[in-house]
């Protein structure tokens, strides 16, 4: 177990090189210069060479990937070009709204779907398995925005009950205006339901396939012949059984997340990493897309991490 | 009991939670306004982005100010003095002002401020060929002296568009102009609260109980400054619908540009009112690669001025007629040097015509490389209407489609289209960015050293020094309009209509000033 864990981490190490390389040289060799989107309308060509000699970007690729990877290696993620700030800086502001964000809708899909697909497939073919199944459809057919205008529309502009955008942080409390703890979640109800849509009606269905396929072996019918209650049959032996894709699935969904994450913070103005990702692609702003790129790179692969440790737990026949 | 204590404790929550109010401070005390675009960079001097130099006129002060009539008026100045001999202009600034660190302002910090300002703004760049020597006598009182008599002294001093030269702590304006200032101190109406600001989200900005409003009623930029909030906020919020939502449930008070697509439901939703604070609006053009062919052929490119329709522009990228305006000036109309003598260019398509011209020029066919930036919607369905209106005159257009950083990295490419380069792109400029010649970047015609599409034509050059040098307004207007009929002859860009882009406000906002294409925050009110 020890052994596995040191070797999956020893082997995340040349996985974030290789990611770090192909993402500077995409973006080296992509068009778009960031000295010129820096100089602005006004700016002659002598300003903006001006600009590509401070920001350090006439020197050759091996060069700057050089002196990039050096830094990192000792921490330094290097200094935003357009907000000249350290690009640990930018991140550690805008983590907060995205981990709340991501892990409220992952919460809220967990809840919601996996009871919602262990009765849709212990009572298959009912009505709520056809509401599931309705579902799921619109889930992954309605686009995150649309979702999330609809809401908005009625929760915040009819009903007048949650606010339309916004983020404050639970631990701010700058010029008085610092969120209180239902204030805090107040902001972040509508675009957990709206980001979590796609993703119960994604664990919900992988939950209602696994269970119903759990609920037809025999020792589901030993469990039964037994005298065991529905209930107990359900969460101790189906459910129990049916937890590794399901787990799986998740995981999946955790890494899937950060497409949504986006377009929900922009929706709903929230200032996370999304919007620090969108930004800093249209600007070219590179030490800030490869930092992104390497926090999103250790996330998936801590996240698969976790999904294959906790197999361990949920199969006792799996042994690494 | 335990259960009674549960249902306390959730009706409590519930209430809380469906409670609409939101903010702790005192709403009617802060104003909530959606800026255009995200505020990046906090040096004005340093970029020329616009939503900078809004925020700059939050925090700093300027020596002159541009009134609503386009009038220069003194604002740090109390009064100055030219000399007989017109070479020595003696400023003496107002008694009392105060930096937001609580240090004075004094000459020093003023010619500190104007070095750094000079040393990037183009029109300060030739101020600056007039200037002997700056002197600071005392610290209330600066002096400018000239190798000659200069026309556009104050012009500069007063000049509201990017750059803009705000006056700032000596300590801080010794930073080279080629790097961006680290601390953000000005004697303006507002106080930036560094601490607050969390850039991509929200811009903080507290009343400055410290400043020294001048007497005279607000006008333009000039004029008294008087602030009634505590606190404003700048809110960026991308997202149109999403600025439109918030309004409209009362969680910001301003949007500075909604969507042009928005506009006659804003006019239609109760609560909501839509207002326009720059009166002389913005211009749309088409800039021409001097450099390559087929528009290295002044001919050629005449025949595309000719191709093109202006009606064409503001239907489709505006929507809204009500909002456009046609005018065939280079300088807005409606400002000071506007002038629709246009000679052969009548802002009404007529491709017969330009393709007779076309004919006559010898065009070989060669395609016009027009980029298109489809990631900024302001100016995203222009080149649309660009590529229609060239092919029905017979041009062969090579339309490039790709992101605003691209399109901003190959207009600095002076290589032929065929090899990275371009033959036209379009944009749109602020009223006050082009109603000087000395600051129409299409008006640099320094060749290889100019703006892109390094246009090469020593008569504008030698226009604009004239201009520089002339003092008597009559005289300056001749030569504004002289310069603008050779950058008609030589066709340095095609002027494409003028529109308005006004704001959407909640309808308790009141006192909003017209400026040109500045929204201040100070005179405002809510009710």
């Amino acid at each position: 177990m020890l052994s596995f864990l040191l070797r999956r981490i020893a082997a995340v190490l040349p996985v974030l090189l290789v990611v770090s390389l192909v993402v500077f040289l995409i973006l080296r060799l992509a068009p778009g210069d960031p000295a010129a989107a820096i100089a602005g309308n006004n700016a002659t060509n002598e300003d903006i060479a001006k600009i590509r000699t401070q920001l350090g970007l006439d020197s050759s690729i091996p060069v700057q990937y050089g002196i990039w990877i050096g830094r990192v290696l000792q921490g330094d993620l290097g200094y935003s070009f357009y907000l000249s700030k350290p690009v640990t800086e930018l991140i550690a502001q805008r983590i907060e709204p995205t981990l709340a964000l991501a892990l409220g809708t992952v919460i809220l899909a967990v809840l919601i779907a996996v009871p919602l697909g262990t009765l849709a497939a212990w009572r298959m073919g009912g009505w709520l398995d056809r509401l599931l199944s309705g579902f799921s459809v619109a889930g992954f057919s309605i686009p995150v925005f649309v979702i999330g205008y609809l809401l908005i529309y009625l929760f915040a502009i009819r009903l007048e009950w949650l606010p339309v955008q916004g983020y404050k942080s639970l631990l701010d409390g700058t010029g008085g205006a610092g969120a209180g703890a239902w204030t805090w979640m107040r902001q972040l109800i509508l675009p957990w339901m709206t980001l979590a849509m796609i993703y119960v009606a994604l664990i919900a269905r992988v939950t209602r396939a696994s269970v119903s396929e759990a609920l037809t072996e025999d020792y589901i019918r030993t469990a039964r012949a037994k005298g065991l209650t529905e209930r107990a049959v359900l969460l101790h032996h189906a459910l129990v059984n049916a937890a590794v894709p399901i787990v799986t699935v998740i995981g999946i969904g955790v890494a899937l997340l950060i497409g949504g994450v986006v377009v929900t913070e922009t929706v709903f103005a929230i200032p996370g990493l999304g919007s620090l990702t969108v930004d800093a692609v249209l600007n070219r702003d590179f030490p800030v897309i490869q930092g992104l790129v390497l926090l999103f790179s250790v996330s998936y692969v801590m996240v698969n991490l976790l999904v294959d440790l906790s197999y361990l737990f949920l199969d006792p026949r799996i042994r690494y | 009991m335990k259960r009674r204590l549960l249902l306390t404790l959730i009706s409590a929550l519930s209430l809380s939670c469906l409670s609409p109010a939101m903010a702790q401070t005192a709403p009617d005390k802060v104003l909530r306004f959606v800026p255009h675009a995200n505020l990046t960079v906090l040096d004005p001097i340093w970029t020329t982005a616009y939503v900078t130099r809004n925020h700059a006129y939050m925090i700093y002060d300027t020596l002159f100010s541009e009134d609503a009539k386009g009038a220069i008026k003194p604002q740090m100045v109390e009064s100055y003095q030219i000399s007989k001999d017109e070479l020595t202009w003696t400023f003496k600034l107002r008694s009392g002002l105060e930096f937001h660190d609580g240090k004075p302002v004094t000459s020093t910090d003023v010619v500190a401020s104007l070095k750094r300002w000079a040393s990037r703004d183009a029109m300060g760049g030739i101020l600056t060929t007039f200037i002997t020597a700056y002197e600071t006598p005392d610290a209330n009182t600066f002096k400018i002296v000239l190798n000659q008599p200069c026309g556009i002294m104050l012009d500069s001093l007063g000049k509201a568009s990017s750059n803009v030269p705000f006056i700032m702590p000596a300590r801080i304006a010794a930073t080279p102009g080629s790097e961006q200032i680290k601390e953000h101190i000005g004697s303006g109406p507002f106080v930036f609260k560094a601490d607050e600001f969390k850039p991509g989200a929200l811009v903080v900005y507290t009343r400055n109980p410290k400043y020294k409003s001048r007497p005279e009623a607000p006008s333009g930029v000039a004029g008294g400054r008087p602030v009634h909030f505590d606190r404003v906020e700048w809110v960026i919020i991308r997202d149109p619908q999403t600025q439109f939502n918030a309004l409209k449930a009362g969680e910001v008070d301003m949007i500075e540009q909604p969507s042009f697509e928005q506009y006659e439901t804003l006019k239609k939703t109760e609560g909501i009112k839509v207002e326009d604070f720059a009166p002389a609006g913005l211009q749309f053009i088409m800039r021409f690669n001097h450099l390559h062919a087929p528009f290295n052929n002044v001919k050629i490119r005449q025949a595309a001025m000719v191709a093109m329709g202006q009606q064409a522009y503001i239907n489709t990228q505006v929507g809204v007629p009500a909002l456009g305006r046609l005018c065939r000036s280079m300088y807005p109309c409606g400002t000071t040097y506007g002038d629709e003598d246009t000679g052969y260019f009548t802002g009404v398509a007529n491709p017969a015509k330009a393709k007779q011209m076309l004919q006559d020029a010898g065009y070989d066919g060669t395609p016009v490389l027009l980029m298109r930036p489809t990631d900024l919607a302001s100016i995203a369905k222009l080149p649309l209407v660009a590529k229609q209106q060239l092919e029905a005159a017979g041009f062969k257009v090579d339309f490039q489609q790709m992101d605003w950083a691209t399109l901003l990295a190959r207009r600095a490419k002076k290589d032929a289209p065929a090899n990275g380069g371009w033959s036209a792109f379009l944009t749109a400029w602020t009223a006050g960015d082009i109603s000087n010649p000395l600051t129409i970047q299409m008006f640099n015609a320094k060749g290889q050293n100019g703006w892109f599409g390094w246009q090469d034509e020593p008569r504008l050059e030698y226009l604009k020094n004239r201009f520089a040098r002339t003092v008597k307004p009559e005289e300056k207007k001749k030569i504004a309009s002289e310069i603008q009929r050779v950058a008609f002859e030589t066709a340095t860009h095609a002027p494409l209509g003028q529109y308005q882009q006004p704001s959407a406000f909640r309808a308790n906002v009141s006192g909003v000033l017209q400026t040109p294409g500045i929204p201040v925050m100070w005179n405002i009110k809510k009710n």
